[in-house]
């Protein structure tokens, strides 16, 4: 049988170190606020003659906006990252590059204003926290029967925040390398890892706590292992399973919707890596000073 | 789809007097939209100082979005002089707002002092005209002004931009005699004259307005992505059931009918409560979709545990469902928990659709997976009990492996 909760500071090593990677990586690259967390205007063009991003470069360098953000999406389409237009800018800007690159579609249009962008950050934040007390409020009431319900709910908490670090962490090194920018997908594909990190940790610690209500006397700490290896099969084949749908979008549909993907990407890999590795052997660490003395109390 | 949010700068407003200001702003907006041909308009009241103006379609030309949102939708102007800071510049010069002092206060020349009876009208040789009346305070105004400026242009600005007639020149005529009551602007497309007369006659905001947020979405754009992400995710589905099938035999076969009773079911409910699929709402999918798949691993392993440990196929079923159950309870009721804060919280976001859209997807995707991956697969599996094929436990679950023993 493996033993997980025996190597468990291995785990916590591991972590330590991807986390901490990750945080300096915040810290030197920041994550780059998109449009609609930092105000300004995200214009989706769709050029009828074949052009490269060069070619947009220049000719968005020529029409006064140098400092543009340009990403290819598709055939003759491009998602151009501009500073605020007001209505008379953007039709300049259409003008400008119709003379220089030719026939052109507008295909998509946001406006952000400074206010909204700063409203939208706090109020997206506000959820994800507001969120998160929630589901700990809920995890401590649904173990209530088990000695300290609060720290179930820490720990699946804490499993979370993991990978949010982990996410932001790969994403900041993401935007340093290949300035990739934190935008509304980003968001999203991180409240979609938050549902499946939780998800996971709690299918877990339910197996735990089903396998303490039915034995007695057995350590804290080998009922943990055993019931983490009771459920890993189900952790990975569920993991594997998503991945596979994750794989396909990135396929099929890719750069238009690349920060979803790829946020998801990381945070089932990093989900089903700390719901294994260190959520449970976290609440074993936190268990053991009381239980410790309780169970054996020749080693305490 | 055209999405605006307009900010009303409520500091001119006397105390007591918000409301009505933002209702004033509502049925001008309504008034100033209704003309350009956009079919079902929302024209909202958000919070106590914002107005949404939702718009289907590409309908709407930025020139027509920045008049939305002007007091004034003419101003009037005259040359700057050099060291003078210019309001505009174009071919025709500099130019400064129009200006005069009346009751000791200095205001600017503008469409604001029109009474909202413009028209349109032709002159004997068919030229057009925009046919105007000054109120009260726009006759004292444009006595003043054209007094001024005789036999000097008087500049015609729309926004940033000065009128053009349908020459392409910037309109400013020479002022030939003083204007008092009425006046007529020529030279203007019959289009573009009869759009103004309309918004003219809209009335004038009773507060400014500024656009916060702004987004334009081609139609085409969006089902494009979510066309390609929705055949994307057919597939990975496919991949899913696949792997299932391979790894839990008839039990998987059986999840995999779950699976796909499950995406009719769940595009059924979408259709009849209009949820539209954005981009967003398929990160929602793609997660409601992993928890139906989880649901029935979470069932198919306590059943498998349940076939190894030497169990009938029947009491398999019934240990695998009842054990598994508060596991999936627990985790469903976690994250529809989530996705409900979420939409609450979602709402007072300008820039929310994909987080609401992300949150309601979930919750309708979770509330149905429950149903479909313990309900429906029971339903299925059941009917084995007892006939030969029940007798092979292994077309039920993994072949155990010796050491497992």
């Amino acid at each position: 049988m493996f033993d997980i909760i025996g190597k468990r500071f291995w785990y916590f090593l591991i972590s330590g170190v991807v986390i901490l990677t990750g945080i300096i990586a915040l810290f030197v690259f920041g994550l780059k606020p998109a449009v609609e967390f930092s105000s300004g205007s995200l214009l989706t063009v769709s050029f009828e003659q074949k052009v490269n991003t060069e070619e947009v470069r220049q000719a968005l360098a020529n029409l006064g906006y140098g400092g543009a953000i340009i990403q290819h999406t598709g055939e003759g389409d491009f998602l151009l990252r501009l500073p605020e237009l007001s209505g008379d800018a953007k039709g300049n800007l259409e003008a400008g590059l119709t003379a220089s690159l030719g026939k052109l579609e507008v295909k998509g249009f946001d406006s952000v204003s400074p206010m909204i962008a700063a409203e939208t950050t706090r109020n997206a934040a506000i959820a994800v926290i507001v969120s998160a007390i929630g589901m700990l409020l809920y995890i401590s009431w649904a173990f209530h029967r088990m000695p300290n319900p609060f720290r179930w709910g820490i720990c699946a908490i804490a499993s979370l925040v993991h990978d949010i670090l982990v996410v932001a962490g790969v994403f900041a090194i993401l935007g340093g390398i290949f300035g990739w920018q934190v935008d509304l997908m980003f968001v999203t594909g991180m409240l979609t890892v938050i549902g499946y990190s939780v998800n996971d940790t709690i299918v877990i610690f339910d197996r735990i706590r089903e396998n303490l209500l039915k034995g007695s006397g057995v350590d804290f700490e080998v009922v943990v292992n055993y019931s983490l290896v009771e459920t890993m099969s189900r952790t990975l084949i569920t993991g594997v399973g998503t991945l596979f749908v994750l794989i396909a979008l990135l396929l099929f549909v890719g750069a238009p919707i690349q920060n979803l993907v790829v946020v998801l990407l990381v945070g089932i890999l990093t989900g089903t890596y700390s719901s294994i590795g260190t959520a449970a052997s976290l609440l074993v660490v936190w268990e053991r000073g009381e239980r410790g003395r309780f169970i054996h109390p020749a080693r305490a | 789809m055209v999405f605006i949010w307009f900010k009303a700068d409520l500091s001119s407003v006397e105390p007591g007097g918000e409301a009505s200001a933002i209702e004033g702003v509502v049925a001008v907006l309504s008034n100033r939209i209704n003309p350009l041909g956009v079919t079902e308009p929302v024209i909202q009241k958000q919070g106590s100082d914002r107005i949404l103006v939702e718009l289907p379609g590409l309908t709407i030309t930025d020139k027509e979005k920045e008049s939305l949102s002007r007091v004034a939708i003419l101003e009037f102007g005259e040359e700057a002089a050099p060291e003078e800071e210019a309001r505009w510049e174009n071919e025709l010069g500099r130019w400064k707002p129009a200006t005069a002092i009346i009751d000791g206060e200095e205001k600017v020349l503008s469409s604001r002092y029109f009474k909202g009876n413009t028209y349109v009208d032709r002159d004997n040789l068919g030229r057009i005209l925009l046919i105007f009346e000054w109120d009260e305070e726009g006759s004292k105004l444009s006595e003043e002004i054209t007094g001024r400026l005789i036999n000097k242009p008087l500049g015609i600005f729309e926004g940033d931009e000065p009128l053009r007639g349908d020459d392409g020149h910037p309109i400013a005529p020479i002022v030939r005699s003083q204007i008092v009551t009425r006046g007529q602007i020529e030279g203007l497309t019959l289009s573009d004259s009869t759009r103004l007369s309309k918004q003219l006659n809209a009335g004038r905001l009773p507060v400014p307005l500024e656009i916060i947020y702004d987004q334009t979405v081609s139609p085409i754009l969006g089902s494009d992505f979510v066309d390609m992400s929705i055949k994307a995710g057919l597939i990975g589905i496919v991949l899913v059931m696949l792997f299932m099938i391979i790894y839990y035999r008839l039990s998987g076969f059986i999840a995999s009918l779950a699976l796909i009773y499950y995406g009719v079911l769940l595009l059924a409910i979408f259709k009849i409560f209009g949820v539209t699929l954005t981009l967003a709402g398929i990160g929602g999918f793609i997660l409601s979709v992993g928890m139906a798949i989880d649901a029935n691993v979470l069932i198919f392993e306590r059943m498998k545990e349940e076939l190894w440990g030497g169990r009938s196929l029947g009491a398999a079923i019934d240990a695998g469902f009842k054990r598994a159950w508060s596991a999936i309870w627990d985790s469903n009721i976690t994250t529809i928990l989530a996705g409900v804060i979420l939409f609450w919280l979602g709402s007072s976001i300008a820039a929310s659709a994909p987080v609401k859209g992300f949150a309601l997807t979930l919750i309708i995707g979770v509330a149905v997976s429950m149903f479909t991956a313990v309900m429906v697969t029971r339903t299925f599996i059941r009917p084995f009990v007892g006939t030969k094929l029940a007798q092979r436990t292994s077309l039920f679950a993994p072949y155990q492996r010796k050491e497992n023993v």
